[in-house]
């Protein structure tokens, strides 16, 4: 028993030296930028010290203190960290796509901080994105929210620590392909997918419940109550009920993202991110009145059915609307301009420098539950920070320096021409890649495909 | 019963045209054409410089008249003080008109069964009627290049004017027939061809290039001297490349494929067109060297190698120019064509410069095309597609407020604005839930 104990002891010291995994964290002070502290306005010529990963003080003539480096951002502009509230960017495979409901998936057991993909991300100013689950299945697996840390070697340190659970979910054309028309199971049609959410959702309700009627059991003298068998799956369902996890749903057509506002409404969910969200604009007040708002493409459309009555004045037309509005890239390419993706939102719909700065820092963080620590430049958040030659929403605008925690992970001027991280005199010539390898979110179901027409998965957004 | 259906059908169609008629509500605004004179503008000419406080003079569809002292004369006068005229913007390489939902083959156009069929015109698979067009033109983009893809040579690509209502309305004056060059770079994450296989396949292909090759020289030099020849319509599309009359006009991506394909080409009779050049970084001055033009891009692309510098694909255009090559910009897109200028303002900002970033986009395709007499400048006598903006309009927060194609003054609509006029402020709103 004692043995026991020690055992325990030490297991838990471990488990606690695991969570509190030492993260790096710098000190810096950047001089005379012009701040876009996103949250208070823009800041001529101030200055902005970090310590120890958070931002300390912002103001004029701060002088660094001793060990501080100081950085001279004169001519050039100070943002936060853009965050990308949907991307596939480090994880290695997204899809679990066996059922319509695989919702005890968790992306943060996969994730690779060796991938060049946070590297080019922080290239273009991305300190924290959204690594999210395929949309293969209604209720996918669980996201996680990274931090960019490239070069660390333990996954843990680019999984954000401090960011609440989320998970995804998808309705339409994916999900119904993949199983009603790949496999022959619910869903094929939309009614099918708010189908497969009601059943989940009243299941994971008599689970709740037959958890509850056992623990009031047996906490009775001479109980005799057997616990029902744990499944992971279904306690996911309750900890979304629960008010545990943001959900984040894959989503097109105005009408399916209504349906899941009425399934939200009706089993008590507040806690609905819309990822995608093409035709939010048609049910904006919807959207601005009952979720944490969407997540939306600058300008895609027509590349499948779903989205072909698209407009490139969506987040202009959600944002006026009142509803919480991010820029997403869904890519490893458009990752690396966000800045000029949502700049795009001042040509279709003239949106101010405010409100288009906030579509990739404040709102993404919002719907990321993370907008207390990150988001904009305000003493006492984390010190996620870009300094760029030009303004962040000029299209010729180019990130010079990226920074998170206050340490620096990009600089224009340390660029190598190999990136490789180790280089063997023995490896072959890496293979070429010509077409964008970045639009996974059907990543890795078309085996479920091998009949049908090379078409239906080679389009994987 | 019968005879009810007749007499309801009838009863119907009495009414039909009033009903239609209460349908109709606002007018529709269509291209006009006829003389403007656009007044008092900053005109960025490309080739003759930036003339301030200038006037341009557009009559049947022609550039008449550039300068400071230009008379209305009887036309239509757009005051455009304050703001810029330029050229309209040529897509170096597109599938636009080809394609109208990407994920539905029914709307795919673009690649014929077969690995020969240079005879395929894109010319005939466009459609004018696509919502994808007014969508572009918006933006500045008035003329296309849009090319077929597929096999070896997968068809004739056709440059295209972004307003009419028939292919030969739009017609743009230039055609060229399209190889893919064997390539050695791999499809995708899926291709797990071994490095032979793909060497092999390589060689195979390139031997089946030069058969054909053979083949059309021969047909061109029967036809020359007369000869009665057999239906052969591919072999005969590729005569007119080996004798000279249809420019060839070659994917190439991955910088040892490059290198292939300027040897060759060299030694070969026709004029040769290099698109995609991906790696063109790193032979430039190869490339400069074989004095091959380039249709470069796309530029927001991610580098062909892991270990790739981060922004290998934008400064690539930049790169290739200063090497001295002759390059132009496409953006491989069909719905989102309408990003040119921001793919052109990503390579200047990378290394190309505005300046040269612009001629990318306008006179440097028109020359690579041989159509610099009709478009790329603003010209007297040239066609009439010019834009009029409120700044630089590689900005995204400069407006776009005139296009004019072919002469024509084109609706500033499209489908993406109609359901923004819809939908910015719903009627009816929010319906309080039950």
């Amino acid at each position: 028993m004692k043995k026991l104990k020690y055992f325990l002891a030490a297991f838990l010291g471990l488990s606690f030296s695991f969570a509190s995994a030492q993260t790096p964290k710098g000190s810096v002070l950047i001089k005379n930028a012009t701040v876009l502290t996103v949250t208070n306005g823009t800041l001529e010529n101030s200055d902005v010290l970090v310590e120890d990963g958070i931002i300390k003080k912002i103001g004029q003539d701060i002088s660094a203190p001793s060990g501080v480096e100081t950085v001279d951002a004169t001519g050039k502009f100070l943002m936060p960290g853009i965050i990308d509230a949907h991307s596939h960017v480090a994880l290695d495979v997204v899809n679990e796509a066996t059922a319509p409901i695989v919702a005890e998936v968790r992306m943060r057991d996969m994730v690779n901080p060796y991938e060049i993909g946070l590297y080019r991300a922080l290239a273009g100013g991305v300190t924290i994105s959204h690594a999210m689950h395929g949309s293969a299945n209604v209720v996918g697996g669980q996201n996680v929210t990274l931090k960019h840390r490239y070069g660390s070697s333990n996954p843990a340190d680019i999984i954000m620590q401090d960011a609440p659970r989320t998970i995804k979910f998808a309705l339409g054309e994916n999900p119904t392909r993949v199983h009603g028309r790949g496999k022959g199971v619910q869903p094929r049609t939309r009614m099918g997918v708010e189908a497969i959410l009601r059943n989940g959702f009243s299941e994971a309700l008599q689970y709740k419940k037959a958890w509850e009627d056992y623990n009031s059991a047996s906490s009775q003298k001479g109980s005799t109550a057997e616990a029902p068998e744990y499944d992971e799956r279904l306690q996911t369902l309750v900890d979304i009920l629960d008010g545990k996890i943001i959900i984040h749903c894959h989503s097109y057509r105005a009408d399916e993202i209504y349906m899941l506002i009425n399934v939200a409404r009706d089993f008590g969910i507040s806690k609905l991110v819309f990822q995608h969200t093409n035709e939010g604009f048609k049910v904006a007040p919807e959207i601005a009145e009952y979720t944490m708002g969407a997540s939306v493409f600058a300008d895609w459309w027509a590349y499948k059915f779903e989205v072909y009555y698209s407009t490139a004045y969506n987040a202009a037309i959600l944002t006026k609307n009142g509803a919480i509005t991010s820029i997403n890239s869904d890519s490893a390419e458009l990752i690396r301009h966000l800045y000029h993706e949502a700049a795009k939102t001042q040509r279709y719909g003239g949106m101010t420098d405010e409100e288009a700065l906030s579509m990739i820092t404040m709102n993404p963080a919002r719907q990321l539950g993370i907008s207390d620590i990150v988001g904009s430049i305000e003493e006492g958040k984390q010190a996620d920070l870009v300094i760029f030659e030009g303004h962040p929403l000029s299209v010729y605008a180019i990130p010079q320096q990226t920074y998170v925690d206050g340490v620096k992970y990009f600089d224009i001027e340390e660029d190598k021409d190999d990136q490789r991280l180790k280089v063997s005199p023995t490896d072959m010539v890496e293979p070429i890649f010509l077409s964008e390898e970045d639009h996974r979110c059907l990543q890795g179901v078309e085996l479920n495909f091998s009949d049908i027409s090379e078409t239906l998965f080679n389009t994987n957004y | 019963m019968k005879r009810i259906t007749k007499a309801f059908f009838a009863f119907l169609m009495a009414f039909l045209p009033f009903m239609a008629m209460a349908q109709i509500d606002g007018e529709f605004v269509k291209p006009r054409t006829g003389k403007f004179l656009l007044q008092n503008a900053t005109v960025v000419t490309i080739t003759k410089g930036t003339l301030e406080n200038a006037s341009v003079l557009l009559e049947n569809g022609k550039i008449i008249q550039v300068g400071t002292n230009v008379s209305a004369d009887g036309a239509e006068v757009i005051d455009c003080s304050g703001l810029f005229i330029y050229p309209g913007m040529i897509d170096g390489g597109t599938r636009l008109g080809l394609v109208e939902v990407s994920s539905v083959a029914e709307t795919n156009d673009y690649a014929e069964v077969g690995n020969i069929t240079p005879n395929m015109q894109a010319l005939t698979a466009v459609n004018p009627n696509s919502q994808e067009i007014p969508v572009t033109r918006v933006s500045g983009v008035t003329t296309v290049m849009t090319v077929p893809s597929g096999g070896l040579f997968p068809g004739t690509a056709a440059l295209i004017n972004l307003l009419g209502y028939t292919p030969d309305q739009m017609y743009g004056g230039f055609k060229a027939v399209v190889m893919n060059f064997p390539s050695s770079a791999r499809r995708g994450r899926w291709d797990r061809r071994s490095d032979d296989d793909i060497k092999k396949d390589n060689e195979k292909a390139l031997k089946e290039a030069n058969d054909v090759w053979e083949k059309a020289k021969t047909f061109a030099k029967l036809k020359e001297n007369g000869a009665e020849l057999e239906y052969y319509p591919e072999i005969e599309q590729m005569a007119k490349v080996t004798s000279g009359e249809l420019p060839l006009m070659i994917e190439v991506n991955a910088a040892g494929d490059i290198q292939n394909a300027i040897k060759w080409v060299e030694g070969k009779e026709g004029k040769f067109i290099f698109s995609g050049v991906a790696e063109g970084w790193r032979v430039a001055d190869e490339i400069a060297e074989a004095g091959i033009p380039v249709i470069a891009g796309p530029v927001q692309e991610l580098p062909t190698r892991e270990s790739d510098r981060y922004d290998a694909a934008y400064a690539n255009p930049g790169k290739l120019a200063k090497a001295g090559v002759k390059v132009a910009i496409r953006t491989n897109e069909e719905e989102n064509v309408r990003n040119l200028p921001f793919h052109a303002a990503f390579a200047a900002a990378y290394g190309m410069g505005k300046e040269e970033a612009w001629k990318a986009v306008t006179i440097n395709p028109a020359e690579i095309f041989g159509v610099s007499d009709m478009y790329g400048s603003i010209e007297e006598g040239k066609v009439a597609n010019l834009i009029v903006a409120t700044g630089d309009p590689f900005e995204t927060k400069s407006d776009i407020i005139h296009v004019f194609i072919s002469g024509y003054r084109i609706p500033m609509s499209n489908r993406h604005i109609r359901l923004y006029q819809e939908f910015l402020d719903r009627s009816p709103g929010l319906e309080e839930h039950k």
